[in-house]
């Protein structure tokens, strides 16, 4: 699936990063430590997080993950839009909490 | 690629908003130059705990990486405080991250063991009050 279709199965906002939207997603990881989510995350995962960071976005670029979903609406920093619209990383918003979104996720994967 | 490619960068300390540019440099140009994505990877994320290492604990440094056809040297030096206990740096979890980078996300402790998980080679030389050197390795396997 890709983001693109994620974004509208969930009703997620699109808030930066236009050009990753054809992104592929294999996957899901839950977390906002960075280093540990830098660690653990799989190439492909939506990250859902509450980080809305230019930080979060550097861990997003150099892990290679899908997109972030950024949970309870949880807000992302200007310059952290800056830099996921520069490297193409989708940052979606939803109100929902991190879990039943994870839930939807996993569904929809089907794994 | 026959011959090696060497890059230098200064990593500015304390500047939050700055750290990572080094390791995105460098998975942009490892991209460019066709390696494999599971090695750029590696790079990337054992080059980034680095970077933002010498930011957040010892007020910068330097980052000078080596491309091999065969392998990736990266070689990360600070003047920073050193390392008092290395064992215990290395374990998941030990951290010394202040509360205010604590709050950008930083802080689990598992910048170290990520880069020994994603390297094949580490090095860790420190002095107290001098500062800290590593020497990380990356093989490229086809
Ligand atoms: N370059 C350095 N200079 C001085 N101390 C360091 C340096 N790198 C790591 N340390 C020490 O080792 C500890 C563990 O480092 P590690 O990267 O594993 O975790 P962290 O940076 O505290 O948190 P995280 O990486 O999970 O955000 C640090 O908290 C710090 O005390
Ligand atoms: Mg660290």
């Amino acid at each position: 699936m890709t983001v693109n279709q994620l974004m509208k199965e969930l009703n997620l906002k699109l808030i930066a990063g236009n050009d990753g939207l054809d992104n592929e997603i294999s996957g899901g990881y839950c977390g906002d430590l960075l280093s540990w989510v830098m660690g653990r995350a799989q190439s492909g995962d939506a990250w859902i997080t509450i980080m809305g960071n230019l930080n979060a976005i550097a861990v997003a670029v150099l892990a290679d993950v899908s997109c972030i979903i950024l949970a309870e609406n949880a807000s992302c920093d200007d310059d952290a839009k800056a830099r996921a619209d520069l490297e193409g990383v989708p940052v979606l918003s939803t109100e929902e909490q991190a879990f039943p979104i994870a839930v939807k996720l996993s569904k929809l994967l089907g794994i | 690629m026959s011959e090696s490619i060497n890059l230098k960068y200064i990593v500015p300390g304390d500047d939050f908003t700055r750290a990572g540019e080094a390791s995105g440099a460098v998975k942009r140009k490892l991209k460019q130059l066709g390696f494999n994505s599971d090695v750029i990877r590696k790079v990337a994320i054992a080059m980034y705990e680095g970077e933002i290492n010498m930011v957040i604990h010892a007020g910068g440094g330097e980052a000078d990486v080596e491309i091999l056809p065969d392998k990736i040297h990266i070689i990360l030096a600070d003047q920073g405080p050193g390392i008092p206990d290395i064992s215990l740096a290395m374990k998941e979890g030990w951290s010394t991250a202040p509360d205010n980078v604590r709050s950008l996300g930083f802080g689990a402790g598992m910048g170290l063991p990520n880069i020994k998980k994603y390297s094949d080679e580490l090095k860790i030389e420190t002095e107290l009050g001098k500062g800290t050197k590593l020497f990380i390795t990356v093989n490229v396997s086809n």
